[in-house]
């Protein structure tokens, strides 16, 4: 049984229909990707596995057991822990702090009068954001914040990390590390659901993906599976590679990028999408 | 049947009133996201002007209509969003809703001081030879020509403000306005024309629904500003976005307002819930309202005011004591009185801090919280410490329990559900002869120690500013500790604390029940100052200017909530001489806040960089007169650099060691040895 379990989940906004009928897992000890275009619907399956929303249908069950009316706070307790497409740092507060935050309230009551420091200092190292220790939050570079979202969902020694977009902002030394890191993570058997863009850390990091198109799952698989599934290329290129020629064309263009000249993704505005809108 | 009728008739002519107000109000709330507090203020103003026109100076009564709603009150309107609501939107409640507490006050002091107070009659818009309005009987009720004309008005306003949005371009571009402003300027709309039509809008439903309440309101400053109220609990049945179900609500308002007149037995125990049922009305469908979304999608972190050392906390409170101290000993009592209130209200600004500029929530009624908090001291009548601390523990109880049926409430609507708890307690119990006693003055004894009473009004008020002190102390004590943090954690990304684990709710309950705390401590100990209280000292509209000055002058810090303090105390007595320069002082400081407002540091952060800077001047002065000094580092070793760790956020240490101007690099430890 996986840790995780979406079950037929369905969110309706209005008219809208963010997410339909979508059905995941996400197992222990795995790392599995969730992509699809800009408003397939992915943040807003996380908004609805953290319980920052709650589904129109459908249920989430964690750990065995039905999550789908707790709070957000009880589901953070019962081991799930995110980070967020749009940036949620603690912007008043140095980097330190914003761990040290995460640890207070992870370790309740009693545990807030013992010393912190060895272990927010540990989780900055961690996640590489120890320079950034002593800047305010609201001055480090996004990739940097993101990484600080990290270490204080670490903080919390979750066993489901829920990643949303977190390599964006990070050049291409620090995304390697960071897939080093995902795969470390991983490997202590916690499992980790992650929405990304960048195919490369997908590809090279994921043990499963599932495509979201229009608030569906169009396909399950393995990395190699899934960049051979048409119903995937149709969806993020807009065309299916359905003959020898167009080969060479594919393979130089990542298929995480938004193909340039196809009307449906140059449409796609992120920020007034009806997932984002809402959330 | 005709007892019905007599009260029906009323409702309808009250709803359609409200329901011309809360669409105003709607409609501005929603294209720019600004909540206008000081909407029915500027039905106040435009009624005024109307008299001004149509009485003062003589003009016909449709020619003194027309200037106002279609010429005076547009402009204004387009004014307002120009210079005040435009970007107010995306700043957070504490910001936005404080500005148009500025307005509130700035137009009441405005027109105090155009029109002074005097009696003045503004007649029906149809009346008879006599002045008295034209009315027709429906049987046995009598129907007023200005009732008939209120409700045509309203379906006039309904009917053409639903041709507007749904029928023409530019309300196409409103509505869309109000879903996304940013796509609409994508696609060649412009957001500011919008918002600026529905501000000109706004503010002449406002100015008609004034002028259509003024005769059976009368033109006073106070009733028709505070009549708004009313069109809140309104709009908020619309949620502030429906106009349909903001009339529907505005009209239900109106006749159950009117039927609780008629059918509540005066004698009944319900009699005082007659006053009182638009709050009521308010605070219910503010609890009917749905579970309000936890905003993501921001990293917002404000510049806070420096918070001290213990130590530095202590030499600073020591400090001020014994200032006050020298200040006080020469005062006669009247002066002794005003700096007991001061402290009073500096107190009831510190749990401002606490919630506003820590926690980021605001409160409309912390007046009414130090309100609780004199009552249960008076009637506890045991005037020592015990009873104090009893006081103030009542004091967070009743402020647990205003967050408790509102705990899924944020910003705005836990604002106004403040705002409704403030009315209801100040005519409910604070008015009714079991609490303040008969005309309201009840007694309070002054507190003893141990069981020496503190007699002398001079040794009372340096106790109360003893516990100021301790107070600010504790507070400070606490910004700087584990809850501290918390409280900025949950104002910068309440999202981010949810998803951390933390019962956003139940914390927020805490936070305002020990706000509520200070409040009443606060009232306790003006209780004690002043002898006899009654319900004219906590009127709930107190603790908006309570509020504005506490922005103003800085609601995160301690030195805001001082000189606020001392602000509030002043401002009746500045305005004592007349109601004149009353109400010039009001429009300086309520006009003043529109801009002040928007850096919540307010004009204590002017100070602390004044400091900063002359610090700086100074030391740099003093620096270079001295001969050069060897390089810390290497006499101290790492031990200097060990205590900057522990230094708070200072800028000056830094610009300090950049002027010495003697090349030599100094440790950024230095400072302690200066």
């Amino acid at each position: 049984m996986s840790l995780l379990e979406v079950d037929d989940v369905v969110m309706q906004f209005g008219g809208v229909t963010a997410v339909n009928h979508a059905s995941f897992e996400a197992e222990a000890g795995h790392v599995t990707g969730l992509i699809g275009p800009n408003g397939a619907g992915k943040t807003t399956c996380f908004n609805i596995i953290s319980g920052l929303q709650r589904p129109t249908k459908g249920k989430v069950h964690f750990d065995g057991k039905n999550v789908t009316s707790v709070p957000v706070h009880r589901r953070s307790k019962r081991g799930m822990g995110r980070t967020f497409q749009r940036l949620e740092a603690f912007g008043s507060l140095s980097v330190r702090e914003n761990v040290r935050v995460a640890l207070d309230i992870h370790r309740g009551v009693k545990g807030m009068l013992k010393p912190a420091r060895a272990d927010i200092d540990h989780l900055l190292e961690r996640v590489g954001i120890a320079s950034y220790a002593d800047d305010r939050a609201d001055s480090i570079p996004t990739g940097t914040a993101r990484l600080l979202e990290l270490a204080r969902c670490l903080a919390g020694d979750p066993q489901l990390l829920l990643l949303d977009e977190p390599s964006s902002g990070l050049d291409e030394t620090e995304t390697d590390a960071f897939g080093e890191l995902l795969r470390d993570l991983a490997a202590e058997g916690r499992a980790i659901l992650m929405v990304e863009h960048d195919m490369d850390l997908v590809m090279g990091v994921c043990d499963t993906i599932r495509v979201l198109d229009f608030g569906e799952v169009i396909a399950v698989g393995d990395p190699a599976a899934i960049r051979a599934d048409k119903r995937v290329q149709q969806a993020y290129l807009g065309y299916a590679d359905d003959g020898d020629d167009d080969q060479d064309d594919q393979d130089d263009q990542p298929v995480g990028s938004h193909a340039a000249g196809h009307d449906d993704q140059t449409l796609v505005i992120p920020a007034v999408s009806a997932t984002e809108g809402v959330s | 049947m005709d007892k019905f009728l007599a009260y029906l008739i009323p409702g309808i002519f009250t709803g359609s009133a409200y329901a011309i107000a809360a669409s105003g109000l709607v409609l501005t709330y929603t294209t720019t996201r600004v909540f206008n507090i000081a909407h029915g203020a500027f039905g106040m103003v435009m009624a005024f002007l109307f008299w001004d026109f149509s009485q003062r100076q003589g003009l016909p009564v449709w020619l003194s209509l027309a200037l106002v709603l279609f010429v005076v009150a547009p402009l204004i309107g387009f004014l307002i969003q120009r210079f005040v609501a435009r970007g107010l939107g995306d700043s957070p409640v504490s910001v936005s809703l404080v500005v148009t507490v500025g307005l509130f006050v700035g137009l009441i002091g405005a027109a105090t001081a155009i029109w002074p107070p005097e009696p003045r009659f503004v007649p029906p818009l149809l009346s008879d030879e006599t002045g008295n309005d034209k009315s027709f009987g429906i049987g046995e009720t009598v129907v007023t020509a200005q009732q008939v004309i209120t409700v045509l008005a309203s379906i006039a306003v309904a009917v053409a403000l639903y041709m507007l949005l749904t029928r023409t371009r530019i309300g196409t571009a409103m509505r869309a306005s109000v879903d996304n402003p940013e796509l609409l300027k994508l696609y060649g709309g412009k957001p500011d024309t919008v918002a600026a039509l529905s501000w000109a809008i706004g503010i002449s439903l406002a100015a008609l629904a004034g002028i259509l309440l003024v005769p059976v309101v009368g033109l006073g400053y106070f009733e028709l500003t505070l009549l708004v109220i009313n069109a809140y609990a309104a709009a908020m049945v619309g949620r502030l976005k429906s106009l349909p179900l903001t009339f529907a609500g505005a009209m239900g308002l109106g006749i159950v307002d009117s039927m609780a007149l008629g059918y509540i037995p005066t004698e009944s125990f319900l009699a005082d819930i007659r006053p009182v049922v638009p709050p009521l009305f308010l605070f219910a469908a503010l609890v009917l309202l749905p579970q309000a979304q936890l905003r993501i999608g921001q990293v917002k972190g404000i510049v806070s005011a420096p918070v001290p050392t213990v130590p530095r906390m202590a030499v600073t409170g020591v400090v001020f004591l014994i200032a006050m101290f020298v200040v006080v000993s020469p005062m006669p009592e009247a002066r002794l009185l005003l700096v007991g209130t001061a402290a009073t209200y500096a107190m009831v600004m510190l749990s401002l801090v606490l919630l506003t500029g820590y926690g980021g929530h605001v409160s409309l009624a912390q007046l009414t919280f130090a309100g609780v908090g004199a009552l249960a001291y008076a009637k506890l009548d045991s005037p020592n410490l015990i009873g104090l601390l009893l006081s103030a523990l009542i004091a967070v109880g009743v402020g647990a329990l205003v967050a408790l049926p509102v705990l899924r409430l944020t910003g705005l609507y836990l604002a106004l559900s403040t705002l409704a708890f403030g009315v209801l307690m100040d005519k409910v119990v604070f008015q009714n002869e079991r609490a303040f006693g008969f005309g309201g003055a009840l007694e309070a004894k002054r507190m003893s120690f141990f069981g020496n009473t503190v007699e002398t009004t001079q040794a009372y008020v340096m106790v109360m500013g003893v516990f100021f002190v301790l107070v600010a102390m504790g507070i400070l004590i606490l910004r700087r500790g584990v809850l501290g943090r918390l409280l900025v954690a949950m104002r910068d990304s309440p999202a981010a604390c949810g998803t951390l684990g933390l019962d956003l709710r139940w914390a927020r309950v805490a936070l305002f029940g020990l706000s509520a705390g200070v409040a009443g401590l606060a009232g306790a100990l003006f209780a004690g100052l002043r002898g006899t209280i009654g319900a004219a000292d906590f009127q709930y509209f107190n603790s908006l200017p309570l509020l504005l000055l506490a922005v103003v002058f800085g609601i995160t810090s301690v030195t805001g909530a001082t000189l606020g303090g001392i602000g509030l105390m002043l401002l009746p007595v500045l305005s004592g001489s007349s109601p004149v320069a009353g109400g010039i002082v009001f429009l300086i400081i309520g006009f003043g806040a529109v801009f002040a407002g928007r850096d919540p540091n307010g004009l204590a952060n002017l100070l602390f960089r004044l400091g900063r800077m002359l610090r700086a001047k100074v030391m740099a002065r003093v620096d270079l007169n001295l001969p050069s000094l060897p390089p810390r580092r290497s006499s101290f070793g790492g031990a200097t650099v060990a205590v900057s760790a522990d230094e708070p956020v200072d800028g000056s240490a830094h610009e300090i060691d950049d002027t010495r101007g003697d090349g030599i690099p100094v440790a950024a430890g230095s400072k302690e040895s200066r």
